[in-house]
């Protein structure tokens, strides 16, 4: 299986027993080779790959940082904004309260005005009609006085057929009428 | 059948001969899998570079894990001061990690298990690392060996350890890494061996723990990787901070 790797195996493998890597035969050829793919490797990993990996790295968290700030200050902005609303809606709310204790009172004022126009109305007008009554009272025994003396003045006069004088007609009504007020 | 366990630890050429003076530089297939190695790590994390999007599909976010991962742990063990050496660390890692990976395909090879490729990465880094400390602390970096509240009387014997103990990092690196691919492929070749010795009849047994030593062998493959980025960055934190 060894001979995949040529025939130089079995050459070397014969003449040296122990360990291959005492042998010094090839040496100076691996430091070479050592020197040279190590020296490559080196030169274009940290010319070509090594800042372009870091340089991506740096992107990527220039990049997120960026985006957690604007994140942030969106986040803050909304909060903001949210504030805002919770004082217009709340203002509102106040302002809906007020309006709605204005017109409340306005409507009391306006139906205490109302009353009191009524009441005020209501009460000259009972007051009138009081007058007019007491009016009437005061003056309906008079009339009545009156209306009885000329009825009797004309019941007399039918009866008896003679004229008779009013004043001695009233004076007796009056009489009468004081008779029954005595009662 | 090969039977010894230590027949793929071998290297050998792949194409001609190549030769620097009387140096062979050889194209081998140690050289295959760091140039396979190397290759699949660009591939990935070029494809994982290349989407920009911001949600990231899987391969952008194995690499963006990766850059992550590392990243993290250099800050956690190094400090800030360590970000210039991030790609440094970033390709150790990934190198180690892939190369150890690339190790656990069957019939492949492991670049990790040989010590002379540990030692070279792990020089480099021990190398590299006094130079920064000299050049940040100037002598100064010196008081790297004194730790601070020692007796006066064992601070000799104190000093003494510590510059051992701070010149076989290297090798304490190296080692590390090596004989831990080295122990596990080769544990795992001889159970492989008793699985084919002892036929339908007994194999089983060993063929379960063929099984479980790959799974343990995956999880070593990158713990080894990761104890050599972090020893890496601990090594670095000395340099760059120096308190001791």
């Amino acid at each position: 299986m060894y001979a995949l790797f040529g025939f130089n195996y079995i050459a070397i493998s014969a003449e040296t027993g122990g360990m291959p890597q005492l042998n010094p035969e090839f040496w100076f050829s691996q430091i070479f080779w050592l020197t040279i793919t190590f020296g490559v490797l080196f030169i274009i990993l940290s010319k070509f790959i090594l800042p372009k990996i870091r340089n991506n790295l740096e992107i990527r968290k220039s990049q997120i940082m960026e985006n957690i700030e604007i994140a942030d200050s969106q986040k803050t902005k909304s909060e903001k904004n949210l504030k805002k609303y919770d004082k217009l809606i709340l203002d509102a709310k106040d302002n809906a309260i007020k309006t709605l204790n204005l017109a409340k009172e306005k409507i009391q004022l306006n139906l205490g005005k109302e009353r009191e126009k009524m009441e005020t109305e209501l009460n000259s007008e009972i007051e009138d009609a009081e007058n007019e009554i007491k009016d009437l009272k005061k003056s309906s025994p008079k009339k009545i006085s009156l209306i009885a003396v000329d009825t009797a003045a004309e019941i007399i006069q039918k009866l008896v057929g003679v004229e008779v004088n009013k004043s001695n007609v009233s004076a007796i009504v009056n009489e009468q009428v004081k008779l029954v007020k005595d009662k | 059948m090969a039977a010894n366990p230590m027949y793929q630890f071998n290297v050998y050429r792949i194409g001609p001969e190549i030769k620097i003076g009387e140096v062979d530089i050889s194209f081998t297939n140690a050289s295959l899998f760091m140039v396979i190695s190397t290759l699949a790590i660009l591939i990935v994390f070029n494809l994982g570079a290349k989407k920009k999007s911001l949600i990231p599909d899987k391969i952008q976010l194995l690499s963006e894990l990766s850059y992550s991962f590392v990243s993290k742990m250099i800050s956690d063990t190094a400090g800030v001061k360590a970000k210039p050496y991030f790609a440094f660390i970033f390709s150790l890692f990934m190198f180690v990690l892939f190369c150890n990976m690339f190790g656990m395909i069957p019939y492949s090879f492991t670049v990790t298990s040989h010590i002379i490729v540990t030692f070279v990465l792990a020089a480099f880094i021990f190398i590299g690392v006094t130079i920064i400390g000299f050049l940040k602390h100037g002598l100064g970096y010196l008081k790297l060996f004194v730790p601070s509240g020692v007796p006066i009387i064992l601070l000799p014997l104190i000093v003494v350890i510590e510059i051992i103990s701070y010149l076989s990092r290297p090798i304490s690196l190296s080692v590390r890494l090596f004989a831990n691919m080295m122990a596990g492929h080769t544990m795992m070749k001889v159970f492989g061996g008793f699985v084919v010795s002892l036929g339908l009849v007994g194999g089983w047994l060993p063929l379960g723990f063929s099984v479980a030593l790959t799974g343990l062998e995956i999880l070593v493959a990158f713990l080894q990787a990761y104890v050599f980025a972090i020893l890496t960055c601990i090594y670095l934190n000395d340099a760059l901070n120096l308190h001791h």
